[in-house]
């Protein structure tokens, strides 16, 4: 959280609503710890990471849904996973990403 | 934002503090709890009977400085997050390795405290980017101020100033405690230490030569060595690579 916060600041000053991802669970050799944080503004700007880059781009679009619908979400991604297929998680690991709007 | 809010103010304060969210179950997805170091809890979060199960969760959590998700019977799942305040890196000496060391400590999220009396080394020009600078003698300077999140490096090549730093922080709880010199020069610290009364204990937790061995000559290849043998420490590992 305090390598976000100062864009998190920047962004409400200008009136951009935000989504807050982080990392809450891990299995394997997830590349970043449990607590990392990725956070994305209403215009599409994205700072921090949950990830190696492997999951950033689906979090993102979660981070823009979860910013228009102002619902929160848990998104899991591991190789038992379908979706592994599509973000490729070169690492083997899990990754469990709660996603939330700001507010 | 309420909660937001009390938390960068916290973080900001460096004042120990923990989060409660819910992330599945049948309470509310997303519901918060603020948590501080003295139990105290204020947000969205309303679990019933299981709240002081999580604030005292919680707060064993912030103790040792630990995220992780608790589960609470009901498919209650909760992610409970800790902030405590960030490591401190107390470096003696405002010497040429002190700059490129402050740099990578900050990128590191330490907070910064450069020690010097001399003001001509110590000046705001050259540590613009330390979080504190202290103009004062290193033993009064870090009198007080070393807990178990601290973490000194000693660098004047001085034994009037780096003695007094030392016969400070060795008995101290500082969780790291390093100084600069050549293996002939340390040998010659470790006599004058001796024969001020520390103990062979404390003595061997004084990492010096400090740092990891890479073969650094300049001042930042050293900066890297001496925060690559603090991470090492901190991450309980001996930094050695595995033969």
């Amino acid at each position: 959280m305090r390598d976000v916060l100062p864009t998190i600041e920047e962004w409400r000053a200008r009136g951009d609503a935000i989504a807050i991802a982080t990392v809450v669970r891990t299995l394997g050799s997830a590349p970043r710890g449990v607590g990392a944080k990725m956070v994305v503004s209403s215009r599409g700007a994205m700072a921090g990471s949950v990830s190696g880059g492997c999951i950033e781009g689906a979090v993102f679009e979660a981070c823009q849904q979860a910013i228009a619908t102002g619902e929160s979400r848990l998104l899991h991604f591991g190789v038992a996973d379908d979706e592994a297929w599509d973000v490729g998680l070169a690492c083997g690991g899990m990754i469990d990403v709660f996603v939330e709007p700001l507010r | 934002m309420v909660i937001h809010d009390a938390l960068r103010r916290a973080i900001e304060a460096e004042q120990p503090i923990a989060v409660a969210t819910v992330i599945a179950g049948a309470a509310p997805i997303g519901a918060k709890l603020l948590i501080d170091a003295a139990g105290t809890a204020s947000g969205t979060l309303d679990a019933g009977a299981v709240t002081a199960q999580i604030i005292a969760d919680a707060l064993a959590l912030l103790q040792r400085g630990v995220n992780e998700v608790r589960r609470y019977g009901d498919g209650l799942e909760v992610f409970i997050e800790t902030y405590p305040p960030p490591a401190t890196l107390l470096v003696v000496g405002a010497v040429h390795i002190a700059i490129p060391l402050v740099t990578i400590a900050r990128t590191l999220q330490f907070r910064t405290v450069v020690i010097d009396a001399r003001g001509a080394f110590a000046t705001p020009e050259r540590f613009a980017h330390a979080d504190e600078l202290v103009h004062a003698w290193p033993d009064e300077a870090l009198a007080g101020r070393l807990t178990s999140n601290s973490h000194v490096v000693v660098l004047t090549h001085d034994p009037k100033l780096d003695d007094p730093a030392l016969l400070v922080a060795l008995p101290s709880a500082a969780r790291y405690v390093g100084a600069l010199g050549s293996p002939r020069t340390h040998a010659r610290r470790l006599e004058r230490l001796r024969a001020a009364g520390v103990g062979e204990a404390q003595l061997a937790r004084l990492h010096a030569p400090i740092g990891l061995r890479i073969g650094g000559q300049s001042p930042a290849e050293i900066a890297v060595s001496i925060i690559a043998e603090i991470v090492a420490v901190r991450n309980g590992r001996s930094g050695a690579v595995p033969s």
